[in-house]
């Protein structure tokens, strides 16, 4: 009887093998597909920034470390000394600041928003969600293009600040650093919002209750339960705001209008009008080293909650 | 639902102002430039009287139209692959035991999530140029295509997978007591529980494709406009209503394909 009963499990166990075997393959399509159309491209980018530019656009294949060079320093045309220059460097930093700022103004409206979301009726709940979503799945090139309507020397900021008697020439707001800022917060504040709120709406009021019941203020409960318990949730939204606005191309191409780069234009601008494909290459993977670096905090913070929890 | 809780004791002061400014924030902006589609005049931000005439010289450019119809195949082409092989690979990743390249696995479908656009752009543009020169391959438009494919998947997998690990398993278990094979269980049982996610995971691959600008500039080769790139070409040249009234119409496809799935999943929660 034992001895039937084990060679069913046996055989139970082989073929529960075999399916998930099986099963294992099924992932191999997307898996070849990203493999090769996503990840290869990566690795080839890698191996272009150590090679030397074509004149047209392209490489030639001699290995070299001037994109690399380059990005600090420029060769200088009478002594060939090398030149610090910080031109390319200044434009990272600033893209790290525009994407701080944007990320500490969002967090700053879009947990108020995401709290006040998750403590509506269900009902309502969902409504808001749905409003909050629309955004977040449109057109980033639309919705870019509605803020500068608004803030062209003839848009509707001005035109009623003028119509009001209030300036008598318009306020140049478009092609500065004010319209990327704005750009930024407006394209990235649902990204803040929504993984807020998925955090925010699995949390247990009883806690809340139970704090208030303990002669908590409503600003002690906030800090002391409410925001500590939605931390993972404020650093999936911090994230999900920072790495898109780091590299973001489509806002300051449009309200930057080609004057106040970012990183995302530099980058283009090597493998359009710049012609250096080895300097683009470089200048995508020190990007992507910084995008790396913020994952890793995000890694070692989170897996480190799970093992508190 | 009897809840004993007070909204009372939730309630934080002024987070319902922030609440509603933000919601200001994100809607009047595209209302406005919804608003100026439907403006006589021919200046974007003067208003001179209420018409559709922007709409029909939209409707009725040339360019628009292939920009229309190169968005369509690109969009329907890419959804439908990645819905596909994002649906196996979900059945693959949540129906087996775990293993040790899951993790690896699970982070290569995820990787277009995690690479800033402009990078995945310039290194689909370097890996296109590169084939194109070693081998003399070029699929035209399947270019493309192929890259909308890759960064579709991920957005596809999502609802899928989520859908596949709230299912019942005890639904499975019972239909292979019952003597169906894999094949019969997953097809009469896993597949039919299965189709909202699948939908849900196609409407978003489709409006992640249909919306792409990025990626689609530096891959594009001549004459492969889609919408997003006519509306970029457009912005450089003196502006008219028709940009607002072809960038209502984009809205219009995302708000309608995300109600959709909103919809789909609201459904799925219920």
């Amino acid at each position: 009887m034992s001895i039937t009963l084990s060679k069913a499990a046996i055989f139970e166990a082989q073929a529960e093998k075999a399916t998930s075997w099986r099963n294992r393959l099924l992932a191999l399509p997307a898996l070849v597909i990203i493999g090769i159309f996503g990840v290869l491209p990566l690795l080839i980018i890698c191996v272009y920034s150590f090679l030397q530019a074509a004149p047209y656009g392209g490489v030639q294949w001699k290995f070299s470390t001037d994109a690399y060079l380059n990005f600090l320093f420029q060769r200088d045309i009478f002594d060939d000394t090398l030149q610090f220059t910080p031109d390319f460097l200044i434009i990272y930093l600033r893209s790290f600041l525009f994407a701080v700022v944007t990320t500490v103004i969002c967090l700053l409206l879009g947990f108020p928003t995401a709290y006040f979301m998750a403590t509506r009726p269900p009902a309502q709940r969902n409504w808001w969600v749905l409003l909050i979503t629309i955004p977040f799945w449109s057109n980033l090139l639309v919705r870019t293009l509605a803020i500068m309507f608004i803030i062209r020397d003839e848009g509707l900021i001005n035109n009623a600040l003028m119509g009001l008697g209030l300036i008598e020439k318009p306020i140049t707001m478009l092609y500065t650093n004010f319209a990327i800022q704005l750009g930024l917060l407006y394209s990235f504040l649902p990204f803040m919002i929504l993984p807020l709120y998925s955090s925010l709406e699995k949390l247990d009021f009883r806690l809340v209750e139970a704090a208030n019941d303990l002669y908590a203020t409503r600003r002690q409960v906030l800090w002391r339960v409410i925001i500590p318990l939605s931390l993972p949730g404020i650093i999936a939204g911090c994230l999900l705001v920072f790495i898109p606005a780091l590299g973001a191309y489509v806002t300051p191409l449009i309200l930057g209008g080609g004057i106040h780069l970012m990183i995302g234009d530099l980058i283009a601008q090597q493998f359009g009008s710049g012609r250096n494909w080895p300097l683009g290459c470089a200048q995508a993977l020190i990007l992507m080293a910084a995008v790396l670096v913020a994952l890793y905090f995000y890694v070692r913070n989170t897996s480190g909650k799970i093992q508190h929890g | 639902m009897a809840d004993p809780r007070t909204i009372d004791i939730k309630d934080q002061p002024g987070f319902r102002s922030i609440a509603i400014l933000c919601l200001c924030v994100l809607y009047v902006p595209i209302l406005i430039l919804m608003i100026f589609s439907f403006n006589t005049g021919s200046l974007v931000t003067h208003w001179e009287g209420v018409g559709f005439g922007w709409y029909g010289s939209a409707l009725l450019n040339e360019e628009f139209h292939r920009a229309a119809q190169n968005t369509l195949i690109i969009s329907t082409s890419a959804t439908i692959i990645s819905t596909i092989v994002a649906t196996l690979a979900a059945i693959g990743m949540t129906r087996v035991k775990p293993w040790r390249g899951l993790p690896a696995a699970f982070m290569v479908i995820n990787l277009p999530l995690v690479v800033p656009e402009i990078i995945t752009a310039v290194a689909t543009l370097s890996f296109f140029a590169l084939i194109a020169g070693a081998f003399g391959l070029n699929f035209g438009i399947g270019n493309l295509i192929l890259a909308h494919t890759v960064f579709c998947i991920p957005f596809a997998y999502m609802p899928i997978r989520a859908r596949l690990e709230d299912m019942d398993l005890t639904l499975e278990a019972a239909a292979a007591d019952l003597y169906a094979t894999p094949w019969h269980a997953f097809r009469r049982i896993t597949l039919p529980l299965l189709v909202p996610g699948i939908m849900s995971g196609a409407a978003l691959a489709f409006i992640v494709s249909f919306d792409d600008f990025t990626i689609t500039q530096l891959v594009a080769g001549p004459g492969q406009t889609t919408l997003p790139l006519y509306i970029w070409n457009q912005i450089r040249r003196p502006m008219t209503p028709e940009i607002n009234a072809i960038s209502t119409i984009l809205l219009l496809v995302s708000i309608l394909f995300v109600s959709v799935s909103f919809l789909i999943a609201r459904r799925r929660a219920k």
